[in-house]
């Protein structure tokens, strides 16, 4: 093939691939906004998506506060240590290393599962089977994920940036020797309600990303077992990178003025 | 009343159904027979909408269906039942919630109500209530086949389309599925489709059989005219024959006549092998 043909070929491959996203995207958020619900399948994902992530999340953040704190104490100069060791541990926590982190290992958890349950289905003609059964598997299978998803994130990540703070004072007071009323009183002073805010409305986004990337791959899996394996790292892959750089847009959004 | 016509369809180049005209009458079974790949479940995936045919028409009861809304497909699909060749139960429910899923979808019946129609329905087609607890994945193989049955008919639906529905089971349970589908017909009224490479099940339940071949609708005729028949495609067929005008997909014309030549070395070598034994 020449190279023109090849640019052109990979152009309108990545355009209908594009397209079918976002019809994908548009019927699912369209059928998570329209009755039916399926109260009890929603209530099953949130349960699978939000709380049986917690324990990730909370020692992914527990470390990261804790490191942080290392470093920005042997980086920093000793001078003043207290306060910006606490400030810095406050702010990164909860306006990027919380959403993120927390962001990515649900993605890690979740999108994949979901990719490969729903693979799994397609591929096994369950889907097809639930058309005939007069349910929209839309409805059934993507609005219940995409919901749980949506607002499982926010909780966990407000989790997360409660367990990074405490995992930065824990180091601080315990390693570095510093004194708890202190850093306690520095954190508080320092951190705003905006930060947290900007941080949960960011993992809501995430949470959308991470359910639907899961359902998209998943529903157009197609070739047996190893169609689904393709699906499952996929969704993962997608899920991590459209996470990383939805966070880059929206903190210069948020923090722009 | 289904009736199709003209039906084209094609995966890439893969040009599968080839102009296919059918009609299955109100209250009739009609049974599809056909080699392995030849697109039997591709044309029954056409009517129920899971596929869309570049050409044709298929009009249901008078009504046609290819490029209606989904709204309106909803509408067409409650009237249908369907076994998939696989059975497609959804594994993550147990067998009970399986069979009863469409009647709890288009009536708002308790959890008890569900659980009876999924036991009588079970009982339908040779099931103990044993299973109703079970979940797929604990099933055998003729055993989710059959559940997948008890689903299709479990909303009682006027019109029933069955993918091999005695591919895989023992020969009582086989017997149970044929009695079954054609009772199905002669005492609810239903309209039925079913394919089958099982000539006996063919036999005891259709009215009308079908032989569909490289992607067209050869032969129609009453069970008893396929049997007298001399058209020599489905003589071959119905007899099972290796020899005859028959192409097997993917099966090249001297691989088939390799396979000859080492049956008759084989029937050789015994031959030997039982002078060596010294039999006379
Ligand atoms: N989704 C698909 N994508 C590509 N090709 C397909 C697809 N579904 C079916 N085919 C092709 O269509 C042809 C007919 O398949 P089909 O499943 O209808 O066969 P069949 O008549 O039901 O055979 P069998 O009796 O073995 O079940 C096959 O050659 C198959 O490769
Ligand atoms: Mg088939």
């Amino acid at each position: 093939m020449n190279p023109l043909a090849k640019i052109g070929h990979y152009t309108l491959g990545f355009l209908t691939h594009t397209g079918r996203l976002c019809v994908f995207m548009a019927q699912a958020v369209l059928a998570m906004c329209q009755p039916p619900f399926y109260f009890r399948l929603i209530g099953q994902q949130i349960l699978r998506i939000g709380y049986f992530s917690l324990p990730v999340v909370a020692l992914t953040s527990f470390f990261t506060g804790g490191v942080l704190a290392l470093q920005i104490y042997y980086g920093g100069n000793e001078f003043n240590s207290e306060t910006i060791v606490a400030s810095i541990v406050a702010l990164g926590i909860t306006r990027e290393l919380g959403p993120v982190l927390g962001g990515l290992m649900v993605a890690g958890r979740v999108s994949s599962a979901i990719a490969a349950e729903i693979g799994t289905m397609r591929v096994t003609e369950q889907i097809d089977a639930l058309t005939t059964l007069s349910t929209n598997p839309f409805k059934y299978l993507v609005a219940p994920r995409l919901l749980a998803a949506i607002l499982c994130l926010p909780v966990l990540v407000l989790l997360a940036d409660i367990i990074g703070v405490m995992g930065g004072f824990i180091v601080g007071t315990q390693t570095l020797d510093f004194n708890a009323a202190t850093y306690i009183q520095r954190t508080i002073d320092f951190l705003e309600f905006d930060d947290i805010n900007s941080g949960l409305i960011k993992s809501a986004v995430f949470g959308f990303i991470i359910a639907i990337m899961g359902c998209y791959n998943g529903y157009y899996s197609a070739g047996g077992a190893q169609g689904v394996g393709r699906a499952t790292t996929n969704a993962v892959v997608s899920a991590s990178i459209l996470i990383l750089s939805a966070n880059y847009i929206m903190t210069s959004l948020f923090f722009s003025s | 009343m289904i009736e199709l016509a003209n039906i084209h369809k094609s995966f890439g180049p893969k040009h599968v159904l080839q102009g296919i005209d059918l009609t299955v009458e109100k209250g009739e079974s009609l049974v599809v027979i056909g080699g392995s790949g030849s697109g039997k479940s591709v044309m029954m995936k056409s009517i129920i909408g899971l596929l869309r045919p570049e050409q044709g028409s298929i009009r249901i009861n008078g009504v046609e269906t290819i490029g209606i809304s989904a709204r309106q497909r909803d509408k067409v699909n409650r009237q249908f039942g369907m076994l998939f060749q696989h059975g497609a139960l959804l594994d993550s429910l147990p067998v009970w919630q399986n069979v009863a899923f469409a009647v709890r979808q288009q009536k708002n019946i308790s959890t008890a109500q569900a659980r009876a129609i999924a036991q009588e329905s079970l009982s339908l087609v040779g099931l103990g209530a044993k299973l109703l607890d079970l979940y797929p994945a604990d099933l055998s193989g003729g055993m989710h086949k059959c559940v997948g049955l008890a689903r299709a008919i479990a909303a009682k639906p006027p019109i029933l389309f069955f993918d091999e529905p005695t591919t895989g089971l023992d020969p009582v349970m086989t017997d149970i599925i044929n009695h079954l589908i054609r009772d199905c017909v002669r005492e609810l009224g239903a309209t039925t489709l079913t394919i089958t490479h099982d000539m006996s099940s063919a036999r005891i339940m259709a009215d009308k059989v079908a032989f569909l071949y490289q992607g067209k609708i050869i032969w129609v005729g009453t069970e008893k005219e396929m049997t007298n028949s001399d058209d020599p495609f489905l003589h071959q067929f119905v007899n099972g024959l290796a020899d005859g005008p028959i192409a097997t997909e993917g099966v090249i014309e001297e691989e088939r006549e390799r396979g000859r030549q080492e049956e008759r070395a084989e029937g050789r070598g015994k031959e030997r092998a039982e002078e060596q034994n010294g039999a006379p």
